[in-house]
């Protein structure tokens, strides 16, 4: 359970004002100057040594990620280019950090630019963020008005700009090298790796791509130490964390916690338990919508961290924890994110633009139960042949909810299938082809 | 150039360059791969996601092989060689799903598909799918799109490879194709239907895997397999382009590009491969002789009589001959024997009147020296009088490919400004800009000038070429191991037509003054050999003899007609810009009663053998062409490019003159009716409308 003190968001629900007095107030800002004046090695190697892994869904550490940019600035300007575009379902915590919290996250882009050598830092915020980005180029206009960035940023002789760039609304412009596209006036479709960014990103020059949260963090990780951060969490899974609990809980909600804390405590302590006790419950994905759901069983004893959500086949994804009650139709509801990848899909590779439109198809008959019991099999095989053939990570995003799914409530698409044959006398539809 | 690096492919070592792909080194190694839209020539997209093979050590997922290069290979352990497999049960799973992907939404209709039988998808199908489908929802269908009048489609059966869309913008240099939606609704389009402003779209349908982009006018005519296919040169422009025709029986269906890397790569223009129903039309099938104002159709004995009758009763220095620029070298070589027997100077194949093949400066003074293959080695390019789009529209995408792959090529252009796909600095209109425009090669390794007719086929023509030529020499444009000087010529035959020497010599008239002569009653017989493209139809009261295959504008003033064959009816040796000899072959037989053009002179030399000296010495192609080897070498090394080596003397280029301060006309004003055969072809007319803006089609009324 974290303490208040460990906090790093301790204006996550706005009850504060998000200026910039009152965010100095709560500490941002503090010692900028004196970060930077420890040189770029020393950032990269707090943040290294603070085990910090990126928030934004693959869990990368960022710290090693940053060490792959040039040392020295070449013949191309470098860039660090923040990743806003939370559009995973399930996740609103960038939101509330931008919100609430800007001014953390504004001094956690200088910083993290500055340890690149990048005098330039993209925002790219979603299409649906309007508010946030209004409040979020508030906030940057203060740091502006008050020096902290623009020329000579905080009086340390170091140049940065900020800018905002407001997407258009598409969750594949939340794949870096898609949103690096977008970000050049260019259709959102991910681009082939390698090169990765680091070598070749926005405008074919050195950039990083992290998330709001891994950039907001840093600030905060730096003052008050790489072994503070480290200190929580398991090992390899350090740190805290905002979790964005949804679903049937029954007060759903975004709260900063430490990692590794058990999904039960995290469900039971901060959003007052499961709509109708604990043994209501019949699944949650831990992640955002792209990582498979775990059945109940798993969750009574699973941890919320990288690792151990990894050895349960699911993932931590953005910690977008959605819960679902026994009310809920699984079935239906993968059907549903099967929509949403198929809607998002951005149709460039082969496996993801026709697989994820079949598997939609396929589930949404399977909800109704107008299937065959063969045709489950079929599903797992077509989605293990999307998974992993793909440029980007959207054809894998579409294959796990339904893997997991099949993995573990396979009876209950079985008995739906057998239930609407008994309807109907024992006569389905399905497998006839519409030639 | 670059490193190579030793590699394994399924189990056996290869060495291959580190800067190809996988998949070029997986070929290397001699293990085909699958693929949609990779192509050699486009940039790389990696979305049809068909070449995935296994790389050991890399993450437990297959790797898309054109999308990575052999240097960003991980060695095995201990530094043994990184290894790749295209034969494991991955690799065979993912092709199989993929392929399964791809036909989901794919329709059923290979038997009324065009592609049938040369489609990419079909054989890949067979090669690397499933047996039988697993897909039991509705199929996807897509609305046909109007891209143009030479282009069919058929949407439904697109697979988003995006070939056809890279291939727009960057090898035709036209944003005008694109992929709009997203996910299972993305489709190929052109923005708001229009047509595609390229002169190279009918290549879309070369790289388009399947039968999404198929021939409109070879629409439902045959199947690949029924067709005989012959490997010929095409002659509607001077490039030479390496072509083969298709024919059924004695009909001609269509025209494909043949790969050559030095002349066309692998590209041609529409005008060449659409020009093919102008091969059918307005054909001159029989002889005609005029009678009364009227021509009316001969046997061609009655022709060949009346011809030698006029030619033997004619004095030589009232003779006149005319060569247009589609005629082969042998028949030119045939008409140039029986000229100089029958003593006539006044002979010309410079039917534009450009000042070319004159002086001492040899065969390189007329050649595009550096080669077409040399635009890609130059650090600027000062284009003069010409507009390559126009007139040579496959080296004009050659050149726009060196100006995207090398970032420090100037171009530079004189002559009205003109949209060239290609960024250019305008550097004048006409011959007072030159002095100024040749600042542009200061300092360039490997200056080049392309000197067009625009530039020369004008009555100071002369004196252009002696300030071109001299302003070349004064950068450099020549110099060891580089030669810059190149014209470009428009007409097929007007290289080999220089190369024999058929040129008035001394004491006769050029074109311009036989057509002149002959207008002042100076002439009395004209013997036009296919020319069609000079002003002014009133050739006084001179007899005309008009051999070709078109009635076009050299047959209606012609008293009588010899019925020829066209380029793909005949076997002769073309010569293009480069100097490049090449064998033009007959694909299928000539029109009705007409012949070979050699063998008409030929048996015409039979009935004048009195007045020569004895007809002329050769019964078969092979002596003719024996005897014009023996005339100009050059046309004996077939398919031989410059070699930079050929020798010339830039200050005996042109006359010193004055110019004029006109600003240069391009030769060519409609890319589309650029000779006989463009004329009569619906296709072309089709297209310089479409071009022109003209034709607006919706898609569902343009389906023939």
């Amino acid at each position: 359970m974290l303490q208040d003190k460990d906090r790093i968001f301790t204006n996550l629900y706005g009850r504060h004002d998000a200026g910039l007095e009152a965010a100095k107030r709560r500490g941002a800002w503090n010692g900028t100057a004196d970060i930077l004046a420890m040189g770029p090695e020393w950032i990269i190697d707090q943040v290294k040594a603070s085990g910090l892994r990126g928030r934004g869904g693959a869990g990368f550490p960022t710290g090693l990620k940053w060490s792959f940019m040039p040392k020295e600035v070449k013949d191309r300007p470098h860039y660090l280019v923040v990743n806003a575009d939370e559009s995973e379902p399930g996740t609103c915590k960038d939101r509330d950090i931008m919100r609430h919290d800007p001014h953390l996250f504004i001094e956690g882009c200088l910083v993290a630019s500055f340890a690149m050598k990048a005098h330039a830092c993209y925002i790219y915020i979603r299409g649906e963020y309007v508010d946030e980005r209004i409040a979020l180029q508030k906030a940057i206009d203060e740091a502006y008005a008050a020096g902290l960035v623009g020329r000579n940023a905080c009086g340390t002789g170091f140049d940065f700009d900020v800018y905002v760039h407001h997407g258009a609304g598409a969750y594949i412009c939340g794949e870096e090298t898609a949103l690096l596209e977008s970000l050049e006036g260019k259709k959102g479709q991910p681009r082939l790796k390698p090169p990765f960014p680091a070598g070749a990103g926005l405008y074919g020059c050195p950039t990083t791509v992290n998330n709001v949260e891994s950039i907001a963090v840093c600030p905060t990780i730096i003052r008050r130490g790489a072994e503070w951060f480290a200190s929580m969490g398991r090992e390899k899974n350090a740190g805290t964390k905002v979790f964005c609990i949804s679903g049937h809980v029954n007060r759903p909600c975004n709260v900063e916690e430490e990692m590794s804390i058990p999904l039960r405590q995290l469900i039971e302590e901060h959003c007052g338990g499961v709509r109708g006790g604990w043994d209501n419950l019949k699944a949650v994905i831990p992640g955002g919508s792209s990582v498979p759901m775990l059945p109940r069983e798993i969750c009574d004893n699973v941890l919320m961290d990288f690792d151990a959500l990894r050895d349960v086949q699911s993932g931590l994804g953005t910690a977008a924890v959605i819960v679902m009650d026994k009310t809920t139709d699984v079935v239906r509801a993968i059907a549903r994110i099967a929509y949403f990848y198929k809607h998002e899909s951005c149709g460039q590779c082969t496996p993801c633009r026709e697989g994820t439109g079949w598997m939609w198809r396929v589930l949404s008959r399977m909800a109704e139960g107008n299937a065959e019991t063969s045709e489950i099999d079929k599903l797992l095989d077509v989605a293990g042949q999307v998974e992993g053939h793909t440029i980007c990570a959207l054809g894998d995003a579409a294959a796990w909810p339904i893997q997991g799914l099949i993995r573990h409530f396979r009876h209950e698409i079985e008995d739906r299938i057998n239930a609407y044959r008994s309807d109907r006398g024992g006569v389905s539809m399905a497998g006839v082809a519409a030639e | 150039m670059s490193d190579t690096r030793v590699i394994k492919v399924n189990g056996e070592e290869v060495e291959v360059p580190t800067d190809l792909t996988l998949l070029q080194a997986c070929e290397i190694a001699g293990e085909e791969i699958p693929r949609f839209c990779y192509h050699e020539r486009l940039s790389v997209a990696g979305n049809c996601r068909m070449c995935l093979i296994e790389v050991k050590g890399g993450p437990p997922k297959p790797v898309a092989s054109c999308a990575q290069n052999v240097r960003d290979l991980r060695p095995g352990p201990d530094g043994s060689p990184p290894e790749l497999f295209t034969n494991t049960p991955m690799v065979k799973k993912a092709r199989e799903g993929v392929m399964e992907f791809l036909l989901i939404n794919h329709p059923l209709d290979c038997p009324i598909c065009d592609q049938g039988g040369e489609c990419d998808l079909q054989d890949q199908a067979m090669a690397y799918g499933r047996d039988g489908s697993r897909y039991t929802e509705n199929k996807r269908a897509v609305e046909e799109k109007y891209m143009g009048p030479l282009i069919k489609t058929i949407m439904t059966r697109c697979i988003q490879c995006t070939r056809c869309v890279r291939f727009a913008t960057e090898v035709a240099g036209v944003d005008d194709l694109g992929l709009v939606n997203r996910g299972e609704n993305a489709e190929i389009t052109t923005y708001l239907e229009k047509a595609v402003q390229s002169e190279l779209t009918g290549n879309l349908i070369d790289i388009c895997p399947v039968g999404a982009l198929t021939s409109r006018p070879y629409a439902f005519n045959a199947r690949p397999w029924e067709l005989k296919k012959t490997q010929t040169i095409d002659a509607m422009d001077a490039m030479g382009a390496n072509i083969r025709v298709d024919s059924r029986g004695r009909e001609i269906l269509r025209i494909l590009p043949r790969l050559h890397e030095d002349v066309n790569e692998e590209w041609i223009s529409d005008k060449t491969r659409f020009i093919w129903d102008g091969l059918k039309r307005q054909r001159l099938d029989k002889p005609f002789v005029r009678e009364n104002g009227k021509l009316r159709p001969a046997r061609w004995d009655e022709a060949l009589g009346l011809v030698a009758e006029k030619l033997g009763a004619t004095p030589a220095d009232r003779i006149g001959a005319l060569v247009g620029d589609l005629v082969s070298a042998e028949s030119m070589k045939a008409l140039k024997d029986l000229m100089a027997g029958l003593g006539v100077k006044h002979i010309d194949c410079r039917q534009d009147g450009a000042p070319l093949g004159e002086g001492g400066a040899g065969r390189a003074g007329y050649l595009f020296n550096s080669g077409f293959a040399g635009v890609e080695a130059a650090d600027a390019i000062l284009l003069v009088g010409t507009n390559p789009r126009a007139e040579a529209p496959v080296l004009n995408a050659r050149i726009r490919k060196a100006w995207i792959g090398n970032l420090g090529l100037k171009i530079g252009l004189v002559g009205e400004a003109a949209d060239l796909t290609y960024g250019y600095e305008h550097l004048g209109a006409g011959p007072g800009d030159l002095i100024s425009a040749f600042e542009m090669l200061d300092g360039a390794e490997r200056p080049m000038v392309i000197l067009g007719m625009g530039a020369l086929a004008r009555a100071d023509g002369r004196a252009v070429l002696k300030a071109v030529a001299s302003l070349a020499a004064s950068r450099n444009v020549v110099r060891e191991g580089w030669n810059g000087f190149n014209v470009l010529h428009t007409a097929a035959a007007r290289v080999a037509g220089l190369d024999l020497g058929l040129v008035p010599g001394e004491g006769g008239l050029d074109f311009a003054g036989i057509l002149k002569a002959a207008r002042d009653r100076d002439l009395d017989v004209i013997y036009n050999l296919g020319a069609d493209e000079f002003e002014g139809r009133d050739l006084g009261g001179a007899f005309v003899i008009y051999q070709g295959h078109h009635g076009d504008a050299g047959a209606r003033t012609a008293d009588v007609i010899l019925p020829g064959a066209a380029y793909t009816e005949q076997n002769g040796v073309y010569v293009n810009a480069e100097g490049r000899a090449q064998i033009a072959s007959r694909a299928y037989f000539p029109f009705g009663d007409a012949r070979e053009d050699w063998a008409i002179i030929r048996a015409l030399s039979d009935r004048l053998a009195s007045k020569l000296v004895g007809p002329l010495p050769y019964d078969d192609l092979f002596a003719l062409r024996q005897a014009m080897i023996a005339d100009a070498p050059s046309l004996g090394r077939v398919d031989e490019g410059p070699t930079g080596e050929e020798p010339l003397d830039l200050g005996a280029l042109g006359v010193e003159g004055p110019l004029d301060g006109a600003a240069f006309r391009y030769a060519v004003d409609n890319f589309w009716f650029t000779n006989p055969i463009a004329r009569a072809s619906e296709t072309m007319a089709e297209c310089a409308r479409a071009m022109a803006g003209v034709e607006k089609v919706a898609a569902e009324e343009s389906v023939r």
